[in-house]
């Protein structure tokens, strides 16, 4: 079976960046993404949590660069004052075409 | 006016949210899940929404135009009053003034749904197109709120996007939806509805403040963080405010009943549409501030204390 090697880049945040991070993953070259609610609690506690809302996790496989306009992006606008993580992790694909954006796929 | 006050206390909705505080504070393991609480906001939402749509359109408009114009007035004042208490009583930060003060110009649903349960409960029901006023209060403080942050100085969130959040978020949508479809299909075209939405609304209210209660309760946790002024501020503010209501309730020719419903709507701060549109919108402010006031504070403050107070009060100016 051949495999591409690509990145999982997984952002958990507070339900109020949900709409503006997923425009922005698309914007940056993702083809496209899982969300999930979630619950936890982080450096910032529990409390930047509205009653009802739960935090998200976001998933998107995408090649090195993506990943990497995805994580300096993420950085620069919601660090100072939201609940967001970031991590990114290499991981082993089938159908490697599926994950480049759309004008590099060859 | 005793029994009025006994009445509302004793009322199964005061009490459920009285159980749902034990419940944490003995640590029991009873747990709402989160699509219970989703669903149960949702219903209760579209049901005051479509109650208030199926009086107005038996309501001449003449009747409505003047607590319609007294709650817009409200909805701009009560904020300005709370951001000059924060900034020259509790020297709050611009920023963190303007967060509270959106929060307690605007108003919570929850609060606006005891009260009537209560009111009505207590022998002096309300109008039956209040839900309507709610829709009204809910957005104005929240754009004052905005307004008196962005005056000044480069804001890390967008304003455009916080008011989009407030026009568009789930309590405006199902309040004005509601009403609207209630509005249209009147008396006769709800009736269908109503064994779902008006027979099993007081058991959904119970059952919610039940959670409500265990929610207030974990916020309890946070108070020793936001210092004695804010624990001061969530229990005078809504006082303050909610006499300013039950007085204009009045003058704009409410009922006893109606103008003890205002009094704790314009008393109470919102926690679900402020917190979101704040949140976006001023994502400096500290939510530990703005969410352990209203929800930890004020809203079980009300529930207890506050809404026997504006019935007292109501009865008491305008009986």
């Amino acid at each position: 079976m051949q495999t591409v090697t690509y990145r999982l880049v997984t952002i958990v945040a507070e339900r109020s960046v949900r709409d503006r991070l997923l425009d922005a993953l698309h914007t940056l070259g993702a083809t496209g993404h899982t969300i999930a609610d979630v619950k936890g609690e982080g450096s910032r506690g529990a409390r930047t949590g509205v009653p009802g809302v739960p935090s998200v996790k976001v998933e998107t496989v995408v090649p090195p660069e993506v990943a990497e306009r995805i994580a300096e992006h993420v950085a620069e606008r919601y660090f100072a004052h939201h609940s967001v993580i970031v991590y990114l992790q290499d991981v082993e694909v089938l159908r490697g075409s599926k994950y480049a954006p759309h004008n590099e796929r060859a | 006016m005793l029994d009025v006050l006994l009445a509302s206390l004793l009322s199964p909705v005061v009490l459920a949210f009285v159980l749902g505080a034990v419940a944490v504070a003995v640590k029991s393991d009873l747990e709402i899940p989160e699509p219970l609480y989703q669903a149960l906001s949702i219903y209760l939402l579209l049901a005051i929404g479509l109650k208030g749509g199926v009086a107005l359109s038996e309501t001449p408009l003449g009747d409505v135009a003047g607590p319609v114009l007294g709650t817009l007035a409200l909805g701009v004042l009560t904020p300005v009053i709370a951001y000059n208490v924060l900034r020259r009583l509790g020297r709050f930060d611009r920023t963190n003034a303007a967060a509270l003060a959106a929060h307690y110009g605007s108003v919570s649903a929850v609060t606006f749904i005891a009260a009537q349960a209560v009111a009505a409960y207590a022998g002096v029901p309300s109008e039956g197109f209040m839900p309507a006023l709610v829709a009204v209060l809910e957005v104005p403080a929240i754009i004052v709120g905005l307004l008196i942050a962005y005056a000044r100085g480069d804001r890390a969130g967008s304003w455009q996007e916080a008011l989009r959040e407030v026009v568009t978020g789930r309590s405006i949508v199902l309040l004005v939806g509601g009403t609207v479809i209630g509005w249209i299909a009147g008396v006769e075209g709800t009736e269908k509805v109503a064994p779902f939405f008006v027979a099993g609304f007081q058991g959904a209210l119970t059952l919610f403040l039940l959670d409500m209660g265990m929610t207030a309760a974990r916020r309890l946790r946070d108070l020793k963080s936001v210092g004695p002024f804010l624990v001061a501020f969530g229990v005078l503010m809504p006082v303050v405010h909610g006499a300013l209501g039950v007085w204009v309730g009045l003058a704009v020719g409410l009922s006893v009943g109606g103008a003890a419903v205002l009094g704790a709507m314009v008393s109470s701060a919102s926690y679900i549409a402020a917190p979101a549109a704040i949140r976006v919108g001023l994502p400096e402010a500290n939510p530990a501030y703005y969410l352990t006031a209203s929800l930890g504070i004020t809203f079980p403050f009300n529930l207890t204390v506050g809404i026997p107070l504006y019935l007292t009060l109501a009865q008491w100016w305008g009986g």
